[in-house]
Parts: structure tokens; C-alpha cells; sequence
């Protein structure tokens, strides 16, 4: 049972610096960008996950942002990250730099400002 | 340069089922760029982790979304499982995954109804769902709901379904087969039909892969890509091998679909025949801790369950990424350079779904 | 009551629902459920309409938009909130991007609950619409003649 692939749980710490060429390396590997998302965390930091896709299995990049830190888009690798950083910046706050496509806050139109976001 | 006008799409229009905000930049007919926006349905929902316990959120995740409900279920019941180490029963699986491709049949019924709608066949669409209705049925006899079922649950399903309804499940779709088949003809031969769909928002096999395309998408354009590949559920006890064309326009995304529903059917009654005896639920106890990450292939594609445990009855992150969210950068890039009068039609090949993506 | 009444047209809005009263809806139009046979139409243009369907609960995002459509609606109206989440915000009521119920915008008149909302259910909503219709359209009219008598009276 555990052999099937959907078990297989990578998950590997990346510092904030070491994203970007990590990402790279993801790319020339053949890896799809799966997904990415954040979540505040009770210490105040972020937390980012990026997950690749490889023939049906998982490989995730963990990150630990603090609240005021830029972070180096990977729209430069993946153009369809748009979505994902375009909505984490909308609503958990966290800036990125080099963005393909920056609505500067109008992706996710949210009137209410959301509790994700430490600066609220 | 031809003068360029930009013209809102959305929230509320005629064609949309669900609210969705595109601004359209025009040079006379042509649609030279998309800029999507979305937060008209955003709830928030992920956040009520911090209200809800885990058992209780299943249900929440659940009412995502009104037509892939029973994958978001069992996506957030598993990923929850996976974070706990909890093994389910093997019947709990096989009724999972009879559940799901059920819902695939209703799911993809439902969007061939509303493609028939987006070019103007009305009663193409009436019949759709017409036939729909008769899933919808088995889905209210077996789980009490039409539309939300709340039948999976942490640590299996909450109800069993016996060996004559089950039967009368295989025989109902069976029964059914001609009539889709008679609706496929039309999708697949009728020529206004074809017109309509054939070489129009081609998708090449490099640009799915590299927009990141999913689902029906993807595997219209040639990509070997499906989730239910990985192992989750009982497919592979089953044989399945994804339905793949190569096309990549609309007329292929539309046939994969079709061959979908058929290849649902097929995978339903090969799990009736060898599902076997057992509990359908294993009790639960404790608290969450760790996480797990999954994904599950709804109708629209693949979608990802993320559970993160706190160490109490709450978690302290639920993610999901659902297919629509991944395939808007392929909408964009489908719309550049069409017709605005194919933008209806186009919208909806990547069955989108509002809710989904906005939670 | 004029039979007249009976063939109302219909709008639907979804606010932040999940789907499920929305394809509940337009189940309601197809040959199962066939609402037309009562000369009910599903209208794109607010208009038109003499019955708000409103799925979902509102928020801060979407209360313009469900407002707007109301307005534009000429008189006498009626609203029907489809579903838990359109009466009360139901199991989404405690996420921070929804206001509630329908009701917290415009006049609801008629209260569907379920999740999701059967499609007799609002089919019989729709149907005690009928019913507030009539009464509204008396009242507008009482209103009309007294108007008018006060008027003829003035001059």
C-alpha cells in the first residue's frame, strides 16, 4: 500500500535566498508547477509552499518568509505562478519582486481586508 | 496599431453560471489580451480551520463547490487520513471511488449541457440534463443528496451502499449508455457543432505543459497526465488508462470529456464487480499532527488537498488548489488572438469553476 | 387574481454560493422539473424580471452588484434567498468575507432553506412568490386609486 505514489511526501526546507535557484533547478529537472499557497503562522512569519509535479509524484519546496521580506517571484521560470503570487499578495501580503504580471493588489478582489495578512 | 478597447466580461452576464471578471482588450474583433480578476465568491473558508474541528471540516471543504462536492470530501477526509496515519478499509475505497466517477458522469453531463448552451443549442442542453437527472438520482438514493452529500467522512464513508442498489446502479448507467451515446453523436458528427469547436482555441501539447494545464485540458492537447495514475483510490485495481487527444482545441477537450463519461461507466462496473466484503469506517481518534499533501483528479482536473496539523482538533492549515485556479493561465493564453464572439465558448472548455477558485 | 400573474419572469444571481442551489436552479428549467410549463423564464436582464433569485450569501465584494440588480427591477418585485447561505450565511457564516444573508442588502420575501435547496423546494418558493406578487401589485393599485381619488378631489 505505502509503494503507490500519491504516499511519497517530499518536502524539503528552503531558505528565502535559495528559492529562486531552486526553482530553476526544479525547471531544467522537467518538474510542473503544481500549486503554491501560504499561511500565517502564530510567530508572526509566513509560511510558502511550492509544489513540482514529476510523473504523478509530489516534490514540495518549503519556505519561511518574515512579514516584511520580498520574496524573488518565480514567474521568471513558471509563468502560471502568476496566479498563486498575484493571490498570496492579495491576501497574506507577501511582496514579490519581479513579478510577470503584477495586478498590485486587484487580482483577488476582496473589499474586507483579510486576516491572513499580519499587517491587518 | 488598430485603436484597442477594453470590455469588461462578467461578473453578471447572460452566459455565466458563476461570476468571473475578465477584461477583454479588443483591436476591432480580435482579442488581443485577457486580464482575469477574480473575489466575487471568495468566502474564506480556509480560514475556518480555526473554528471548525477536522472532522467538521470535511463537510466545510465540501460546499467548495455544488458539482465536484464529493472529491472535495473525499480530498480533504484523505489528506486528513494521510496527516493522521489512518488507514482506511478497502471497501471504504472502492465505495470513494464508485462515488467519484459517478459524480464525473453528472459533472461532465452538466458541462456538455452548458457547451451546448455557450453556442446556442438550447435543446442539446435540455437534453444533457435531462439524462443528468437520472445520475442525480442514483446519487440521492445512495447518499440522501442530490448535490452535497457529505458521505466521506475521516476515516472511511458514512454509509454503505448494498449489493442490489449497487446493481442498480451499473444497470441504471447502462441503460443509460445509448442516450449519452446519442447525445455524443451530436457533440462528435453534427457539422454547425464542429463549426464551432473544431480549430478553434488550440492549446499545443508544449504550451499545456508549459502553462501548466490539468484535467481535460491538458490531456486534450496530448499531455499524459491524470491523477487517478498515482494511486489514490482503487484505480488501479481497475485497468485505467486516461483518455488522451491530441488536438488541443476546443472540439478535443470535448471529446475527452465525452469519452470520460463513458470510461466512468466502464470503471463503475468493473468496482461493482470486485468490491468486496468489509467495514466501510475505521474509528479516529486523537489529535492531528503533521501534514500530508494530496491530489485527487476531479472532473476538471487535479486538485490538491493540503492538511497541516496543529497537534489539537484543529489544523492549523487546509489548502486547496482546485483545477480552475491552474488552468486560468491557459484560458489567457486560449483567448489571445480568438474572436470575441468565441469568448463564451472558449470560457467554458476549461469548464471553469468560480467557486472552486475562489473559496 | 388575473392568471396573468402566473407566467413570471426570473433572474438569478449567484452571491458566494458553492454551486449547489445554482445548478439547483437551472435544474428547475430542464425537462425534469420544467418550469416553463408554468411560463416561468430565466431572464439575463434585470429588466425583465419580476422574481430575484438570489443564491448564496452576500459580502462586501457583491452587495453592489445584488443591489444594482434589484434596483433595476421595476415594481412590484419579489426576492427569494435560495438556500442556507442566501437566508443566513448557513455553514459559511463564520468566514470573515461574508456579510450573511441576502437580507442584510435588500427585502427578502420568500425564504428557501436547504443545502442545497431541492428543486420542489424552490420551485415552491417560487410559486409562494406568485402569492407576494399578487399581493403587491393589489397594494400598488390601491395605492394608484386613491391617489387618484385624492387627486380628482384636489382639483
Amino acid at each position: 500500500m505505502s509503494e503507490k505514489k500519491f504516499m511519497i511526501q517530499n518536502f524539503e526546507d528552503v531558505a528565502p535566498e535559495a528559492l529562486l535557484p531552486r526553482v530553476k533547478e526544479m525547471k531544467a529537472g522537467g518538474y510542473r508547477l503544481g500549486q503554491a499557497c501560504a499561511t500565517k503562522q502564530l510567530d508572526g512569519t509566513i509560511f510558502v509552499l511550492y509544489s513540482f509535479d514529476l510523473d504523478h509524484v509530489l516534490y514540495n519546496l518549503k519556505v519561511v518568509v518574515p512579514a516584511d521580506m520580498k520574496l524573488q517571484s518565480v514567474t521568471g521560470e513558471y509563468w502560471s505562478a502568476f496566479i498563486y503570487e498575484n493571490e498570496m499578495h492579495d491576501l497574506f501580503g507577501i511582496k514579490f519582486e519581479n513579478l510577470a504580471l503584477d495586478y498590485d493588489g486587484r487580482f483577488f478582489k476582496v473589499v474586507t481586508p483579510t486576516p491572513w495578512n499580519p499587517q491587518n | 496599431m488598430a485603436k484597442r478597447t477594453i470590455i469588461p466580461f462578467g461578473p453578471q452576464h447572460p452566459v455565466l453560471p458563476e461570476p468571473i471578471h475578465l477584461d477583454l482588450v479588443l483591436e476591432d474583433e480580435k482579442v488581443v489580451d485577457v486580464i482575469p480578476s477574480i473575489g466575487y465568491v471568495h468566502r474564506g473558508l480556509e480560514k475556518l480551520v480555526e473554528k471548525k474541528e477536522y472532522t467538521e471540516m470535511v463537510y466545510v471543504i465540501e460546499r467548495i463547490c455544488g458539482i465536484c462536492s464529493f472529491g472535495h470530501g473525499w480530498g480533504a477526509s484523505a489528506s486528513i487520513e494521510g496527516a493522521m496515519g489512518v488507514e482506511i478499509p478497502e471497501r471504504a475505497q472502492f465505495l470513494r471511488t464508485i462515488w467519484h466517477e459517478l459524480s464525473r458522469v453528472h459533472s461532465h453531463l452538466l458541462w456538455l449541457g452548458l457547451l451546448a448552451d455557450a453556442f446556442g443549442f438550447e435543446s442539446l442542453f435540455m437534453h444533457c440534463w435531462r439524462v443528468r437527472e437520472h445520475v442525480l438520482d442514483l446519487f440521492e438514493k445512495t447518499t440522501g443528496g442530490r448535490v452535497i452529500f457529505s458521505v466521506c467522512k475521516v476515516g472511511g464513508v458514512r454509509k454503505d451502499i448494498d449489493a442490489a442498489t449497487l446493481k442498480e446502479i451499473v444497470d441504471t448507467l447502462n441503460g443509460l449508455k445509448p442516450e449519452i451515446q446519442k447525445l455524443a453523436d451530436v457533440f462528435i458528427e453534427d457539422a454547425s457543432v464542429k463549426n464551432r469547436t473544431q480549430g478553434v482555441g488550440v492549446v499545443t501539447k508544449e504550451e499545456a505543459i508549459e502553462l501548466g494545464a490539468v484535467g481535460p485540458v491538458a490531456r486534450g492537447s496530448g499531455v499524459y497526465q491524470d491523477i487517478r495514475l498515482a494511486g489514490i483510490g482503487v484505480y488501479d485495481q481497475l485497468g485505467f488508462e486516461p483518455c488522451i487527444e491530441e488536438a488541443g482545441d476546443c472540439y478535443a477537450r470535448t471529446v475527452v470529456r465525452i469519452r470520460e463519461v463513458f470510461q466512468a461507466i466502464e470503471l463503475i462496473e468493473k468496482a461493482v464487480e470486485l468490491i468486496p466484503e468489509g467495514p466501510i469506517d475505521v474509528k479516529v481518534n486523537g489529535n492531528v499532527d503533521g501534514e500530508f499533501i494530496l491530489r485527487l483528479e476531479q472532473p476538471r482536473g487535479e486538485a490538491f488537498y493540503y492538511a497541516k496539523g496543529a497537534g489539537s482538533k484543529f489544523l492549523e492549515r487546509m489548502r486547496v488548489r482546485t483545477p480552475t485556479n491552474q488552468n486560468i493561465p491557459t484560458l489567457v493564453k486560449m483567448l489571445q488572438g480568438c474572436d470575441l464572439a468565441d469568448v463564451p465558448v472558449l470560457a467554458l472548455t476549461i469548464d471553469p469553476c468560480i467557486s472552486c477558485t475562489e473559496r | 387574481m388575473s392568471y396573468v400573474t402566473k407566467s413570471p419572469w426570473v433572474i438569478h444571481y449567484d452571491g458566494s454560493s458553492c454551486n449547489g442551489c445554482d445548478i439547483e436552479v437551472l435544474a428547475c428549467l430542464t425537462p425534469m422539473y420544467d418550469v416553463e410549463r408554468f411560463g416561468i423564464i430565466n431572464t439575463g436582464n434585470p429588466k425583465h424580471a419580476d422574481i430575484f433569485l438570489v443564491t448564496g450569501s452576500v459580502n462586501e465584494q457583491n452587495k453592489t452588484v445584488v443591489k444594482q440588480i434589484y434596483d433595476q427591477m421595476p415594481n412590484p418585485k419579489v426576492v427569494v434567498a435560495i438556500g442556507i447561505c442566501a437566508n443566513n450565511g448557513g455553514i459559511f457564516r463564520e468566514c470573515y468575507n461574508v456579510m450573511g444573508g441576502v437580507d442584510t442588502v435588500i427585502p427578502v420575501d420568500v425564504y428557501v432553506p436547504g443545502c442545497a435547496a431541492r428543486p420542489e423546494a424552490i420551485i415552491d418558493g417560487v410559486v409562494k412568490g406568485l402569492g407576494v406578487l399578487a399581493e403587491k401589485r393589489a397594494a400598488m393599485e390601491a395605492k394608484a386609486t386613491v391617489e387618484e381619488i385624492t387627486e380628482k378631489e384636489e382639483a
